[in-house]
């Protein structure tokens, strides 16, 4: 559905040139929910705006469904744009425009006779959820209903492809589900393309299928979304991985046991798919003769699967300790013993 | 009685002369607003789309449409009136009567709202624009449908402000013959020491500036959904 072939965008500002995006490669497939990830000033917001122009870029192609994107200009890219929704961080609704003008407005763009527009937006108010505020001025609305204003509003020509640039950044976490649950369904039902930008991994994690971690203008590594989570192999990725995995407070507490050496070697474990549902725990008790200490534990949902950590401290004879860890081994999980490192 | 009190206070005041006076001055200050309010949102577009990073980004033409915009601004309004009389004789074809002053008035105020027209498109969220532009917007769409919407409100206010001095301009205009409350006051009042005429005409003139600034008010206010 999208495929970027060595893109790259420099700025050339005052202090010098800046490279936004780096020689880019991506290949989205069509009706995946993507993900790209980094810190501020990755180029993440370059790269988005490159897929439907409003950056144009200094070199490399972008192809989104059949069209070769930088080649186009005038009407053509109008026209493309229409197939290649936006929605924003910080909404961009017309303030002097109703629930239901903003989402007319696009309708308006692409010249549908007005009894047509009225209908469909009836129709994106109700998918969107926001039945009975279409009369609602923006400034009434909340956060995330004014994200549903810019969904709908983005939805409105049946796009091919939806660009969402932390379109979740300025919400609370609960809002932030609820949008993400949105988009998911819409993802679903009608078979749209989403690729996604943002800086929280809980983002990816409950969304994307597969997902980009940027740094510096370069894509460092990219896969499914459970396997980053399995195996990131970047620093920067492990960090956004700890995101959603260990709490930083666990790290803190879990730093105070080990400066204990006698009170038994402290364990990460890292489950996957249905045996982060299983009671494995119970079972090692019983066959192994450990007694388990549980530090922390956290279930990741993600796409594909689930994930997740658990930090155990394990107390027992040698023997025995030694027969846990080979049984862990035997059931798929990684263990990972923790050592001081001071 | 209120005849009386009439003679004792304005025994000078001719109502007739007053209300037409008045009408005149009305006239003008209406004309002159609606032509400046279309020349200015005008000029003050093309000062803002011409503007570096906006959609007709041109040095040029914004050099110049911002030299001209601040020299009009800048030249005294009796001045310009002066000035214009060659002008103003061509395209009128007199000097006298409250049609005369039109052009003086509206090309002194049209830049000067140009201007406040140009601050208020600036205060449009590049952000709204931009969204725009992602929906396949054209240039008419985004000027049409979101530029000149979301800025209403400060180009009304703006509006506002701007007919209020049109209306000391027509005071002005009228010294030199274009008639109106000003010239009432200068040639009656005046001229024939009648305090009191020079006195119910800046009270008519009050009274137009307040119900200008009342009616901006109002329409700012129903308009302003921010
Ligand atoms: N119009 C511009 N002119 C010059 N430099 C720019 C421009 N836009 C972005 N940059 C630079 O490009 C780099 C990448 O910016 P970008 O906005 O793409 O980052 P980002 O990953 O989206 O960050 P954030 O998470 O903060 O939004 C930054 O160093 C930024 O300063
Ligand atoms: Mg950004």
């Amino acid at each position: 559905m999208i495929t970027l072939n060595r893109l790259s965008k420099v700025f050339q500002a005052k202090s010098g040139n800046i490279t936004a995006v780096d020689d880019v490669n991506l290949s989205i497939n069509k009706g995946e929910i993507f993900g790209i990830i980094g810190y501020s000033g990755a180029g993440k917001s370059t790269l988005i705006r490159m897929l439907n122009m409003l950056e144009r870029p200094s070199q490399g192609q972008v192809t989104v469904a059949d069209w070769n994107m930088s080649k186009l200009s005038g009407r053509s890219l109008r026209e493309a744009r229409q197939e290649i929704s936006m929605i924003f961080q910080h909404f961009n609704l017309l303030w002097s425009r109703t629930v239901k003008e903003n989402i007319a407005f696009p309708l308006e763009i692409a010249g549908v006779p007005k009894k047509k527009r009225m209908e469909r937006v009836q129709e994106l108010i109700e998918l969107v959820g926001l039945h009975g505020r279409g009369e609602a001025y923006p400034s009434q609305l909340s956060g995330g209903q004014k994200q549903r204003v810019g969904i709908a509003r983005a939805l409105a020509n049946n796009p091919k492809v939806l660009l969402c640039d932390e379109a979740t950044s300025a919400l609370d976490p609960k809002t932030t589900d609820s949008i993400l649950d949105l988009l998911t369904d819409i993802n679903k039902k009608l078979g749209l393309t989403i690729v996604l930008i943002t800086h929280e991994m809980h983002v990816i994690r409950k969304i994307c299928h597969r997902v980009a971690v940027m740094d510096d203008g370069k894509v460092v590594e990219q896969g499914k979304v459970l396997d980053v989570f399995r195996h990131p192999k970047q620093d920067m990725t492990k960090e956004f991985v700890k995101q959603v995995t260990e709490p930083e407070e666990t790290m803190e507490a879990i730093e105070g046991l080990l400066e204990d050496r006698d009170m038994g070697p402290v364990v990460k474990l890292m489950f996957l798919g249905e045996d982060a549902e299983q009671p494995v725990m119970t079972e090692l008790i019983q066959t192994c003769g450990v007694s388990v200490n549980i530090l922390q534990g956290k279930v990741s949902k993600t796409r594909d699967g689930s994930y997740g950590t658990l930090f155990v401290q394990l107390q027992g004879e040698k023997k025995n300790l030694d027969k846990a860890l080979l049984f862990l081994e035997d059931h798929r999980i990684e263990a990972e013993v923790l050592n001081h490192d001071k | 009685m209120i005849n009386n009190l009439q003679e004792e206070l304005l025994p000078n005041v001719n109502w007739e002369n007053m209300w037409e006076a008045t009408l005149e001055t009305a006239y003008m200050s209406a004309l002159a607003v609606a032509a400046t309010f279309i020349i200015g949102i005008f000029l003050g577009l093309i000062l803002y789309l011409t503007d570096k990073g906006n959609l007709w980004q041109n040095k040029t033409i914004h050099a110049i449409a911002a030299a001209l915009v601040n020299i009009f601004r800048s030249i005294p309004f009796i001045i310009l009136i002066i000035l214009l009389v060659p002008f103003t004789t061509f395209i009128v074809g007199t000097m006298l009567g409250p049609s005369a002053a039109l052009p003086a008035l509206v090309i002194g105020a049209a830049p000067f709202y140009a201007r406040m027209v140009e601050i208020g498109l600036r205060e449009v969220d590049k952000g709204v624009i931009e969204a725009a532009q992602s929906m396949g917007a054209n240039q008419w769409h985004i000027i049409f449908k979101v530029l000149l919407p979301e800025s209403m409100p400060a180009l009304i206010s703006g509006i506002t402000v701007t007919s209020i001095a049109l209306v000391s301009y027509t005071a002005m205009a009228g010294v030199i013959g274009a008639g109106g409350l000003g010239d009432l006051a200068f040639r009656e009042g005046y001229q024939r020491s009648n305090p009191d005429v020079t006195f119910m005409a800046t009270v008519a003139i009050l009274i137009i500036v307040f119900i200008l600034q009342w009616i901006g008010d109002w329409i700012t206010y129903k308009l302003d959904k921010r």
